[in-house]
C-alpha cells in the first residue's frame, strides 16, 4: 500500500493508514476522502532554492515527466529539481546511479510542491556503489494544503559513503522518507534531517537503515522545531542483521515545541540481532532553555529576537554537519527565514 | 545614579525582599554581603527583570528613570548588566556573534548607529587581551566547554563591551581560583568611572580585598539591616552573619 500505488489505481483502500504501523502519524487513508484528478502538465514558475548555486547538471521533473535514470559522475553537482504544479495528482520518480569509485558527487535535491490542491508522490532509487560517494541534500518546499510523500531508496556498494540532510517546512501532510540498504564493509551513512513547522503544518521525516554486513557505520540527526498546533514525526530505525558486527551507528532526534498545542512524536527504534555493535541514540523534546533566553535579554537582546537566536543555534547543529559549502550557506538562509515565522 | 524604595518582591507568593531601600550613587561601588537565602539573587534578578519574581511594592529608578516597567532587554539597554553567579551556555551561538548582537541590540535600542565588524573586533581584542582571553575562544560557542574561571572572565569581558552604567556583580568570586579572582578584579576595577556605579553581591570578604567598595550592606531577611565602611565586610568575615540572622523579617 502506497499513495503511488493508489494514485496510479485511483483505489483509496490503497492508501496507508493509521493502522500501519509504520503510519500510525501520517494517516492518509483518513485524510483523503476521494481521489483528485491527475495533475495536467504543470509548469516550471521560476528558479528554485539551488538554482542560485553552480551545478553541473540540472534536471527537472514536472508531473512525472522528465528522465527515468540519470548517472552522476566525479565531482559532478546535480541539481535536482522534483516539482509538482496542481491541482490533482502527480508520481515522480528516478533512478540516480553513482558509479564505483566516483568521489564527491553531489545531488542539491528539491522537491516543490508550491501550488493549490496538490497531492503528489516521488520514488527515488539511488545507487551509491562500491567506493563512490555521494552528499545529497534536500529541500522540501510546499504550499500549506499540500499532500506530499516521498521515498528516497539507497543502496551501498563496499566503501560507499552517503551523507544526507532532509530540510522540511511541512504541509497539510507530508512524508519524507529514505530506506538505506548498507553492506557493512567500511561503508558510512550519514542521515540528518530538520523540520520546522508553524501553524498546522505536518511533517514526517523516516528512515530505516538495514546494515546487511559487518564494519559499517551510520551517524543520524535530526532536528526540529515546532510551534502553533504543528506536529512533527520521527521515525528512526537502524536494523543490525545477523553478522553485521562491528557496525557502529548512533541516532539522536531533538526537538524544540514552543506552544502548548504543538505535538511531536518521535519513535527511534535498534533492532540488534548481532555481536560486538555500537549503537546508541538519544531522544528529547523540550522547550526552550528559559534561562538561556532570560540570560540573552539581559544582554539586550529583546525576546523574539533571542528565541530566534536560540533556535537557530539549535537547529544549526545540523546545518553545520553539510559538507558543501554552497549547500550549507542556502540552508542556513533558507531556515532562518522560517524561523522568522 | 539607582534608587531603591521599600521594595517588596516574591516568587510563589512567597516575600523574599521586605521593604528593601538603598542609594547607589554615580562613580561608587557598594557591596551587598549576607547569609545564604538573604535575597541577594533575589535582588540582582527583581533588578534586571527575571520572569517568576513579583514586584509587590516599592520603586526602582535609574537616573530617575523607572526600571520595573520595563521588560529586560530593555534594562540592560538603559545600562544594566549583571555578571550571573551562574553563566549559562548558549550552544551554537559564538560568542562574538552573541556579544555583537547584543550590543547592536542596545545600540539599536537607544537609536545609537549599529557597531560596524572593523570597529566591533578591535574594541573586543583589547578587552580579551586585558583580560587574559585567547581571542580564539570567542569564536566558540559562548560558555559551552568553558571551565568555571573563562565564563567568569567571558562575564567581566560582557560588561567591558557593553559598558553599561550600572555593574550588578553576583558572587562573582565563586568558583575562582586566586589568580582567576586578581584577573576579574582587575577587569572589574578599570571599568570603575564617574559615570558608572557597581554592586557588588558576595557572601565572602575574599573579593573585596581586590574590589574596595565605598559603602557594604548587610541584606538580611530581604532587608538592609546594617550599612557601613569597608571595615564592615572585615567585622562580618570575623563574626559572621548571626547576629543578623535574629533579625525579623
Amino acid at each position: 500500500m502506497t499513495l503511488a500505488r493508489a494514485i496510479e489505481t485511483g483505489d483509496l483502500a490503497e492508501l496507508p493508514s493509521r493502522r500501519d504501523e509504520d503510519w500510525r502519524w501520517t494517516d492518509l487513508r483518513g485524510l483523503i476522502r476521494e481521489m483528485p484528478a491527475a495533475a495536467g502538465r504543470g509548469e516550471v514558475w521560476g528558479p528554485g532554492v539551488f538554482s542560485q548555486l553552480a551545478a553541473d547538471e540540472r534536471l527537472e521533473i514536472v508531473n512525472g515527466r522528465g528522465p527515468a535514470e540519470h548517472v552522476l559522475g566525479s565531482g559532478r553537482t546535480l541539481e535536482l529539481r522534483l516539482i509538482a504544479d496542481g491541482p490533482g495528482t502527480s508520481s515522480a520518480g528516478l533512478r540516480l546511479r553513482v558509479e564505483p569509485g566516483v568521489q564527491g558527487a553531489v545531488l542539491l535535491e528539491t522537491h516543490e510542491a508550491l501550488s493549490a490542491g496538490i497531492l503528489a508522490s516521488i520514488n527515488l532509487r539511488i545507487d551509491v556503489a562500491a567506493g563512490a560517494s555521494l552528499e545529497r541534500i534536500v529541500i522540501v518546499e510546499t504550499e500549506a494544503d499540500a499532500v506530499l510523500v516521498s521515498l528516497a531508496e539507497v543502496r551501498l556498494g563496499a566503501g560507499a559513503r552517503f551523507s544526507q540532510t532532509v530540510i522540511v517546512d511541512g504541509s497539510r501532510r507530508q512524508r519524507t522518507e529514505t530506506r538505506v540498504e548498507h553492506p557493512g564493509q567500511v561503508a558510512a551513512a550519514r542521515l540528518d534531517g530538520i523540520y520546522l513547522l508553524a501553524n498546522q503544518k505536518h511533517a514526517d521525516i523516516t528512515t530505516v537503515v538495514t546494515h546487511n554486513g559487518m564494519d559499517g557505520s551510520t551517524d543520524q540527526l535530526t532536528k526540529g522545531v515546532v510551534r502553533d498546533q504543528g506536529r512533527g514525526v520521527f521515525q528512526g530505525r537502524i536494523v543490525v542483521q545477523p553478522g553485521a558486527d562491528k557496525t557502529d551507528a548512533r541516532m539522536g532526534h531533538h526537538a524544540l515545541v514552543l506552544s502548548d498545542r504543538a505535538e511531536v512524536d518521535a519513535k527511534p527504534e535498534l533492532e540488534i540481532f548481532a555481536d560486538d555493535v555500537a549503537c546508541a541514540h538519544g531522544n528529547t523534546v523540550g522547550a526552550l532553555d528559559e534561562e538561556a533566553l532570560f540570560y540573552a535579554e539581559q544582554r539586550g537582546i529583546p525576546e523574539d529576537a533571542a528565541k530566534a537566536m536560540l533556535t537557530e543555534a539549535f537547529v544549526g547543529e545540523v546545518v553545520d554537519r553539510i559538507e558543501h559549502e554552497g549547500a550549507r550557506d542556502v540552508v542556513r538562509a533558507w531556515v532562518a527565514e522560517r524561523l522568522q515565522w | 545614579m539607582l534608587s531603591i524604595n521599600n521594595l517588596t518582591a516574591s516568587i510563589d507568593g512567597k516575600n523574599i525582599l521586605n521593604s528593601l531601600s538603598l542609594e547607589l550613587p554615580a562613580g561608587e561601588v557598594h557591596a551587598i554581603m549576607g547569609p545564604n537565602g538573604a535575597g541577594k539573587s533575589t535582588l540582582s534578578y527583581v533588578l534586571t527583570g527575571r520572569a517568576g519574581y513579583d514586584v509587590t511594592g516599592g520603586s526602582v529608578t535609574l537616573n530617575g528613570e523607572d526600571l520595573l516597567t520595563l521588560s529586560p532587554s530593555e534594562r540592560a539597554a538603559k545600562g544594566v548588566f549583571l555578571s550571573f553567579q551562574y553563566p549559562l551556555e548558549i550552544p551554537g551561538v559564538p560568542a562574538l556573534t552573541f556579544l555583537r548582537t547584543a550590543l547592536n541590540a542596545q545600540k539599536k535600542a537607544r537609536g545609537e548607529a549599529e557597531i560596524a565588524a572593523p570597529a566591533f573586533l578591535k574594541l573586543i581584542r583589547e578587552q580579551a587581551a586585558a583580560l587574559k582571553i585567547d581571542f580564539e575562544m570567542l569564536r566558540r560557542a559562548l560558555n559551552v566547554g568553558f571551565s568555571g574561571g573563562e565564563k567568569k572572565r567571558m562575564e567581566i569581558l560582557q560588561m567591558a563591551v557593553l559598558a553599561p552604567k550600572l555593574g550588578i556583580l553576583d558572587e562573582t568570586d565563586s568558583g575562582l581560583d586566586i589568580d582567576a579572582l586578581r584577573i576579574v578584579a582587575e577587569g572589574v576595577n578599570a571599568m570603575c568611572a564617574p559615570d558608572r556605579s557597581m554592586l557588588v553581591i558576595t557572601h565572602y570578604q575574599r573579593l573585596l580585598d581586590y574590589i574596595r567598595p565605598h559603602r557594604v550592606h548587610v541584606l538580611a531577611g530581604g532587608r538592609i539591616v546594617a550599612s557601613g565602611g569597608p571595615e564592615l565586610a572585615h567585622e562580618l568575615e570575623r563574626e559572621g552573619y548571626d547576629k543578623y540572622s535574629a533579625v525579623p523579617a
